[in-house]
């Protein structure tokens, strides 16, 4: 490990519970990366994550960290954001997590707009659970509980995310980790509800079912399906199919939560 | 506040206890017959700097006010019914993780939806045992306006002190009427804060407790830089799965209730001295249970009330010492029996318990009480 990013890891609670291969440690490290390059105050830095294999992150962090219930890192997160606004707080939250068990959560953060960053890992799956589908389960995929392929149709979530009201919305995949320490640290100067999609792969849960090869044959995947807006542009629409855009997707600016609630108690204070 | 004594409702004393007591963030979802607290919260809670925060639905608001006291607030949601089945994941949570809070459940007609402004008490057992696994709670029950103000005062007290979620059950009746009481002014009633540590973060163990068995708490963003989780955890509060582990930290749970039971436990008893049938009633049904015993006694029936304020840990020892004198109880409730059970597990067969029990929306009247006390001492031997 780097020693400039040491001091965010919490060392004695290494080596992580990940399989060999996952891609979980590369979200990880790009966080710590963001942080240091933001210069955050350690001791006003709170970590707040959900329940799953993403969310087993916060643990192996050495910040304030909050290990929640399954779906409801947000609302927790949105607590503790509200309580004491001068916090940084981010959220990571699995696919799952995010979208299925805490998809109300979700929707409701971004349209509050309060300043959260939250990085969603999207294996595609439950992982933890042993390889259940997801609303972030591709149709046709295999999982153990569509054995015969996904009949149902996966959120985008980056859509969903902007349709909701959020003011950052980025994605990217753990072969782009640099790409992604520079969207952490961006979605975390955007002051309100940031996301930051990444995807990540997961060779046990999700690669050994859909035949997605070793642990490098998936980063290939993300390498060769995860594109710039502007390589995305010149393609014709059969070339798109099977594309994704990484980077920004959606900037905007709108009243934040707290600041908002903050100009009311000194319009009554 | 003001010093004449002025109409208030039950509700509205429950939000003003919360305010006495230094909450200052209440995370909630509407529903009756609660919503009146959230509506009286959120234009009182800026007033006084607080936070105030209506979430997308009950589990949110749950996970909400935990996030809210980890950062050091004292914190509330207030809910009925439906809403407090939602919460019951996150309370135990709040358990699990220490985290000292308040749910008020003004208790309305269930199962499901029920009738929505019908006062009931069915939620006794669900206070006890909502949420999954073993764990201790603290739920206290007030049956007057008055009581509510200081009974949810006496919650945030417990909370802060036990670090745990406190259960205020009130029901319909008392959260909706209203009575002329003066509230108590600042001073008058004991406001307990949180121990937090005075130690350096190296040798701060978040769950390391002394022989009272609750360890001080620290607020996130004041460099402890601690883990909270719902798992299990050792001392330093990181998971485990150790059985050894596991077994000190249940016991821990159980031991820093059950060490303080005479702090945590009030009640009131009226007329019990040389009462031969003793009514146990709480909330909302107390009310008619008071004006039934005073028309018993009239009849020349000796009859008394013993009226637990806090309803779990249950009033074991005072219960078990009315059952040993040999006098008869009759527990009087709007639910099918649910204190009933611990009354008849306490008596041990050691005397009669009779039961008085509605559930069918309509609050328990003092004659309907008074029929039955009747037929406690028509049926008795010798008579
Ligand atoms: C209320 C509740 N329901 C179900 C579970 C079981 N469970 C734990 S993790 C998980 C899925 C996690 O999937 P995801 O959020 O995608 O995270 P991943 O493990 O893939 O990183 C489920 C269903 C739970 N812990 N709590
Ligand atoms: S199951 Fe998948 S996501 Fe979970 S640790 Fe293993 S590889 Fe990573
Ligand atoms: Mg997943």
């Amino acid at each position: 490990m780097l020693p400039e990013i040491e001091q965010y890891f919490r060392l004695e609670k290494l080596p992580h519970m990940w399989c060999p291969g996952c891609g979980n440690g590369i979200i990880l490290h790009s966080l710590v990366k963001a942080i240091d390059k933001l210069c955050l105050d350690q001791d006003r830095t709170t970590i707040v994550s959900g329940i799953g294999c993403a969310a087993r992150a916060s643990g192996y962090l050495d910040f304030d960290t909050l290990h929640t219930t399954h779906g409801r890192a947000l609302a927790f997160a949105t607590g503790v954001k509200f309580a004491k606004p001068e916090l940084n707080v981010f959220v990571l939250t699995g696919d799952g997590d995010c979208t299925a068990i805490g998809g109300n959560h979700f929707i409701h953060a971004a349209r509050r707009n309060i300043n959260l960053t939250t990085i969603v890992f999207n294996n595609n799956i439950y992982g933890m659970t042993g390889g259940q589908y997801s609303p972030m389960t591709p149709n046709s995929c295999r999982a153990t509980t569509s054995p015969y392929g996904n009949l149902e149709r996966p959120f985008n979530l980056t859509d969903l995310a902007i349709a909701a009201g959020a003011t950052f919305v980025a994605r990217t995949t753990t072969y782009h980790a640099k790409q992604l320490t520079d969207l952490i640290i961006e979605g975390y100067k955007n002051k309100g509800f940031s996301l930051i999609e990444v995807i990540t792969h997961c060779p046990t849960s999700f690669g050994r079912q859909n035949k997605m090869g070793t642990p490098a044959d998936m980063l290939k995947w993300q390498r060769d399906h995860g594109i710039s807006a502007m390589r995305y542009e010149n393609l014709t629409p059969e070339e798109r199919a099977d594309k994704f855009i990484v980077g920004v997707l959606h900037k905007t600016e709108a009243p934040e939560y707290t600041t908002e609630y903050q100009k009311l108690l000194e319009k009554l204070g | 506040m003001s010093t004449e004594p002025r109409l208030v409702q039950g509700n509205e004393a429950c939000a003003e206890g919360a305010i006495y007591a230094g909450m200052r963030f209440y995370a909630g979802y509407p529903i009756t017959p609660s919503t009146e607290i959230a509506e009286i919260l959120a234009r009182r809670l800026p007033q006084v700097g607080g936070k105030f925060l209506q979430m997308e639905d009950e589990i949110a608001s749950m996970a909400a006010i935990i996030g809210g006291s980890l950062t050091g607030a004292k914190v509330m949601t207030a809910t009925s019914g439906p809403g407090f089945s939602l919460k019951q994941e996150n309370i135990g949570y709040a358990c699990m993780a220490e985290i000292p809070c308040v749910i008020a459940n003004v208790q309305r007609l269930g199962p499901s939806t029920g009738v929505a402004t019908a006062p009931a008490q069915g939620d006794v057992m669900q206070a006890r045992w909502g949420t999954h696994g073993d764990h201790p709670i603290i739920a206290l029950t007030p049956s007057s306006v008055k009581e509510a103000f200081e009974l949810t005062v006496r919650a945030f007290n417990l909370a802060e002190q036990f670090r745990v979620p406190v259960i205020l059950l009130m029901d319909e009746v008392v959260g909706h009427m209203r009575e002329k009481v003066t509230l108590p002014q600042p001073g008058d009633l004991p406001v307990v804060d949180r121990v937090k540590p005075t130690c350096s973060r190296e040798n701060y163990y978040p769950y390391k407790a002394d022989s009272d068995k609750t360890p001080p708490m620290a607020c996130f963003g004041e460099g402890y830089r601690y883990h909270v989780t719902g798992l299990f955890h050792d001392e330093s509060g990181f998971a485990t799965e150790k059985p050894e582990i596991i077994d000190w930290q249940l016991k821990r749970l159980h031991e820093k209730i059950n060490q303080h039971l005479d702090e945590i436990i009030t009640y009131s008893s009226e007329e019990t001295a040389d009462a031969d049938l003793v009514v146990i009633a709480y909330g909302g049904t107390a009310r008619a249970v008071s004006r039934a015993v005073k028309l018993a006694r009239q009849e020349g029936h000796k009859v008394g009330v013993f009226r637990p304020q806090t309803i779990w840990p249950f009033p074991e020892a005072a219960i078990g010492e009315l059952a040993a004198s040999g006098k008869k109880l009759l527990v009087a409730e709007m639910n099918y029996g649910q204190l009933l059970l611990e009354v008849q597990r306490v008596a041990a067969g050691r005397c009669e318990v009779h039961s008085c029990l509605q559930s069918n929306g309509e609050l328990t009247l003092p004659d309907v009480i008074l029929t039955k006390i009747r037929e406690v001492y028509e049926h008795a031997p010798g008579n």
